[in-house]
């Protein structure tokens, strides 16, 4: 509860940045609507106004600006703004929409948590491919010296390449032997989770030490019990610090590979957004998938102390 | 107390051909044992010209300053390092038979209890690997947590134990396979004076209702003698041996036998053996 305090003045402090960021961003626009309402601006040409720093325009026409946290189509909507977007796509669509749960009895396809939905899935099958692929190249890593030699630099050289550029070739690549719908999405964001995996685990395998392994050897043991009863119970700390890595970034993999696709999902929905010019709705969906990130990842945090507590860790 | 594991064990130990009709021949012997690491600054010989008998039933303490070889011919023994000439033999086998017939329980410095395991669960590991029947398992880790006065503790994690007791835990692991030679690797060196003390005279009684053949790595003078029936007193570059004592002490030791006569006099020859190994630095 003491740092209840310091949050909520980093969260203050950020509001207050952004509603001063808003006026000045959306000057133009505001100023040509204080002009056609009969306000006087400096200066009076818009030609001239057009090649004008932002800033040096705001403060000229500091009392014309009252406008700029209401427009209907900002360059950068107010907080408030995107609040409003959000409740209007979630639970006024849901509840009130004609095409929300209440009346149709399915989630409407213009509200967020429909979206959300779509994404969630294809982040979750994104996620387990990813981390049952991490792990297994992990073990293969570990106990092969030519699998580390021939494995571990592509796997780091995958992760050099822009997602947004592989992404649209996965897709077309995947839909030309005839797969589509949920599977290439996940493969994207498995693309992008299996490597925290891959390293993490290898680490987590690879931390018994000299004396552990000595101590295996005069009990004779072989290197599978090695496997089951030393390196894989010493690798689970490891494992949940990197999945909480990989499951971000699965979601990440999830919203750029539904852009080429364009068949619901945040990711649409961001894109829609930029088509129509509808920042509100951009926004609206980053949060969505900011607070759906943060979910996953408190998920897998409440996995892992769940998993540490029953391997005896202190409660 | 009745030990029926221990005594099969043995039994097939005295039934080996190699054994002298006495019953006297060395569970672990060394012949010109020397074992030389290649390093980038040159040949290291960790063992040169290492001759030792250790008899059934000895305690036996390993003696020496860093770089002597102690640990090094404890884990020759063990099979954990091999000896680039000579000959080492461990109840007439080679020490990787040996270690493949589980001839032996070793426990190092480190208790390396697995924190996801209770100390059941960490006595039982061995046992696991082994193959052994659970109602097997169940019963050999109550009877060596009760030999080394861990009995209660079997559902505790390690990390709700004293270091004192981790190791105790990591003894009656050593012991719960029912090796007859238990080999140790200073395994108190972690603890303080008071708790040493004390598992000092748990492991005397410990020797002496087990039989077994005891191999102790130790930084410890009054620690060596205190326990020992031979002290075997080391010395580095080359690591070899100085002195071999024959302790006249009785097997029965309380811990008062320190301020003896005899006990200073062993001390005294231990010290003197270290120092002579020094002089040549």
């Amino acid at each position: 509860m003491r740092a209840l305090g310091p949050v909520l003045v980093v969260l203050l402090a950020l509001l207050a940045l952004w509603y001063a960021a808003v006026p000045v961003m959306n000057v133009q626009e505001t100023l040509t609507r204080a002009e056609r309402a009969g306000a006087v601006i400096e200066p009076a040409s818009a030609v001239e106004r057009r090649d004008m720093a932002s800033i040096g325009l705001a403060l000229r026409n500091a009392g014309q600006l009252g406008e700029a946290w209401s427009l209907e189509r900002p360059r950068l909507p107010a907080p408030h703004q995107i609040a409003a977007e959000i409740w209007a796509s979630t639970w006024d669509e849901e509840v009130n929409g004609r095409r929300g749960i209440v009346q149709s009895g399915s989630f409407s396809n213009r509200s967020l948590v429909y979206h959300a939905g779509i994404t969630l899935t294809a982040t979750a099958a994104g996620f387990a491919i990813g981390a049952v692929l991490g792990i297994l190249l992990a073990v293969g890593i570990v106990h092969s010296r030519v699998l580390d030699l021939s494995l571990m630099p592509w796997a780091i050289v995958s992760q050099t390449i822009p997602i947004v550029a592989l992404a649209p070739m996965i897709i077309v690549v995947l839909y030309s032997v005839g797969v589509q719908g949920l599977l290439p999405k996940a493969i994207i964001s498995a693309y992008l989770s299996f490597f925290p995996v891959v390293v993490g685990m290898v680490k987590g395998l690879r931390a018994p030490d000299a004396m552990q392994l000595d101590q295996m050897r005069t009990w004779n043991a072989s290197s599978a019990q090695v496997f089951w009863k030393l390196r894989l119970p010493a690798s689970v700390p490891y494992l949940f610090a990197s999945m909480k890595i990989a499951v971000a970034a699965s979601l990440v993999g999830a919203i750029v590979g539904e852009l080429p696709v364009q068949q619901g999902g945040l990711g649409a929905r961001m894109l829609a957004g930029s088509y129509y010019g509808q920042t509100a709705q951009i926004w609206a969906a980053l949060f969505a998938a900011a607070a759906l990130a943060a979910l996953l990842v408190w998920f897998v945090g409440w996995l892992e102390r769940r998993t540490l507590r029953a391997m005896g860790g202190p409660a | 107390m009745a030990l029926p594991h221990i005594m099969e064990r043995s039994a097939v130990t005295e039934a080996r051909p190699d054994r002298s009709p006495a019953g006297s021949a060395p569970v672990i012997s060394a012949t010109d044992l020397d074992l030389t690491f290649r390093t980038n600054d040159g040949p290291v010989h960790a063992l040169k010209g290492v001759n030792l008998a250790i008899g059934k039933g000895e305690f036996v303490s390993f003696i020496g300053p860093s770089g002597c070889g102690k640990t090094t011919f404890l884990r020759c023994v063990a099979g954990l390092e091999h000896p680039t000439g000579g000959t080492l033999t461990v109840n007439g086998m080679s020490p990787d038979e040996a270690r493949r017939a589980r001839a032996y329980g070793y426990v190092f410095q480190a208790a390396g209890l697995y924190p996801w395991r209770t100390i059941g669960g960490n006595i039982r590991l061995p046992l696991e690997i082994m193959g052994f029947p659970k109602a097997e398992q169940a019963e050999r880790t109550r009877r060596v947590l009760e030999l080394v006065d861990l009995a209660g503790f079997e559902k505790k994690y390690p990390w709700q134990l004293s270091g004192g007791m981790q190791q105790r835990a990591s003894i009656a692991r050593a012991l719960a396979f029912d090796a007859d030679i238990l080999l140790m690797d200073e395994p108190f060196g972690a603890l303080d004076e008071i708790v040493r003390d004390r598992l000092n005279e748990e492991l005397l009684r410990l020797w002496d209702r087990t039989g077994k053949t005891i191999g102790f790595v130790t930084h410890s003078i009054p620690e060596a003698v205190y326990l020992s029936t031979k002290i075997v007193v080391m010395s580095p570059r080359p690591g070899r041996i100085t002195d071999v004592i024959d302790s006249p002490l009785p097997r029965e030791r309380p811990l008062d036998i320190r301020d003896s006569r005899a006990f200073i006099e062993i001390a005294h020859r231990v010290r003197e053996g270290l120092r002579a190994g020094m002089v040549d630095d």
